[in-house]
């Protein structure tokens, strides 16, 4: 017992690395709060883009999304951050990896989201074009909001799961929690940063899935 | 509630030579429809006879196969028709009710009053405030749908009709997912409508309401118009043998 403690809860190995892994943790969230924004709405705008039905950009939303759906999303961020420059584009390691993490996230908002927008009642339409209201307006003001208030469950699901890739920066070395913890743990032979980017991690997702709880019972409605 | 529209033509409906196919079924074979200014049409049948697709014709939820549609006097079916001014001055209530769950009854009323009509909120909601006390649910502009019976529901449907102040309103089937007790209260805002000179096409099996309420009945199967008169002539001398059945069949006797 007393051998785990000083493995994982080593104090004195704790404050040493606190500094290193809070930078860390920082980072962590800067990169989550920026995938979780631009992926959410990314995916609506394409779920928005695809209620259109022209063909041609519906194919290439298909492309994108079931391609991102498929690939490992480690295996997606490799790729960006080795091959890029080879195509003469150089961008931080931060950058590529909240591109990459809001493009899978967008992908699979995306299905969320349409799924949701297909979902809302067809008479809900007629009510609405009835009334005059257009195509637009109608997708608008009937049935996103309705679409939006359905697919939060699946949603906040989804965007944790995805949400929780950040680690996977510590492979293109973005100096996020994990990379910092692990660092920490090889210098100070003792996997104490670890269980504090543990904690860091509880720290950012309990919040992230009570929030989404929230969320879902504020903007349920009796069916 | 007269427009500009109805010296054009005497009437508010006209549709001429309706047919609409889905697919190989062929719902309406030629029908010929035309409602005058306060009059109350009648659309009875059974069910598969093509009534519901008919008046979903009228505004266009239905896009007809063949055939012509004008709306006080102006032809809809024609290309170049904005479809969404002319359904401004097409009311409708469907059976399921249709009305936005994630919006109070207020919001439901004055929706297309912001949006369409383009009106200033403070505006709308005064006008829908007034279409909601007139179907007699003045106390439930903040409720959401869920929170009120089918039968308010229904007349929350009404009021989104009427606050557009259309110069026709088509019911479908208006009272068939009611509970009996709640029909009532649905035919009650639509007879008062009636008394107010709204135009009306009806499609319902509220044979009552039909006699007491209705200028006209017509009576449709297999996608045609069999029969129409008036409701004294309609269901006291029903001449074809397919009226008499259907009637035979929804009275009981």
């Amino acid at each position: 017992m007393e051998r785990f403690l000083d493995q994982f809860f080593n104090l004195e190995v704790m404050a040493r690395y606190l500094p290193d892994v809070a930078a860390g943790f920082v980072v962590t969230i800067q990169l989550a709060l920026s995938v979780i924004v631009t992926g959410l709405l990314l995916g609506l705008l394409l779920a928005v883009i695809r209620a259109f039905q022209i063909r041609p950009v519906n194919w290439l939303i298909i492309l994108f999304v079931d391609l991102y759906r498929a690939l490992p999303p480690l295996v997606i961020l490799i790729i960006f951050y080795f091959g890029l420059p080879f195509i003469g584009i150089t961008m931080s390691a931060f950058v590529i990896a909240w591109i990459v993490l809001a493009s899978v996230l967008a992908a699979f908002a995306e299905e969320i989201y349409w799924a949701g927008i297909t979902s809302v009642n067809k008479g809900q339409w007629e009510a609405a074009r009835s009334t005059g209201l257009g195509f637009t307006g109608t997708l608008f003001y009937v049935v996103i909001p309705q679409a939006i208030r359905m697919t939060i469950p699946p949603l906040t699901n989804r965007t944790i799961a995805i949400t929780k890739n950040t680690a996977l920066a510590s492979v293109v070395t973005v100096e996020e929690m994990l990379t910092v913890a692990q660092t920490s743990l090889a210098y100070a032979a003792n996997t104490s940063p670890l269980t504090m980017a543990a904690i860091g991690y509880l720290l950012i997702f309990f919040p992230l899935t009570m929030a989404s709880r929230w969320v879902e019972t504020r903007y349920a409605w009796k069916r | 509630m007269a427009h500009a529209h109805d010296i054009a033509s005497k009437f508010v409906v006209e549709a001429y030579d309706i047919h609409k196919s889905f697919g190989d079924f062929e719902a309406l074979k030629g029908v010929n429809l035309t409602v005058a200014p306060q009059e109350l049409v009648f659309i009875i049948g059974p069910s598969g006879s093509g009534k519901s697709t008919m008046l979903r014709c009228c505004n266009l939820l239905e896009q007809p196969s063949r055939g012509q549609v004008k709306i006080t006097g102006e032809e809809i079916t024609s290309r170049g028709v904005d479809i969404n001014e002319v359904r401004q001055r097409i009311g409708m209530v469907f059976q399921q009710f249709n009305l936005y769950p994630h919006m109070s009854a207020l919001g439901n009323v004055s929706l297309a009053l912001r949006k369409v009509k383009k009106m200033a909120r403070s505006e709308a909601e005064d006008r829908a405030h007034a279409a909601l006390k007139r179907v007699g649910l003045a106390d439930k502009a903040g409720n959401h749908p869920t929170e009120l019976s089918g039968g308010q529901q229904q007349r929350v449907a009404i009021a989104r009709a009427i606050a557009m102040e259309p110069d026709v309103i088509l019911f479908d089937e208006p009272t068939s997912a009611l509970d009996p007790e709640l029909v009532g209260s649905v035919l009650e805002v639509m007879r008062e409508l009636r008394e107010s000179g709204m135009t009306m096409v009806v499609v319902s099996h509220e044979m009552r309401f039909a006699r007491d309420a209705a200028d006209r009945v017509i009576f449709m199967d297999g996608g045609l118009i069999v029969e129409e008169g008036t409701p004294e002539r309609i269901f006291t001398d029903p001449r074809s043998d397919r009226l008499k059945s259907f009637l035979h069949s929804v009275t009981g006797h």
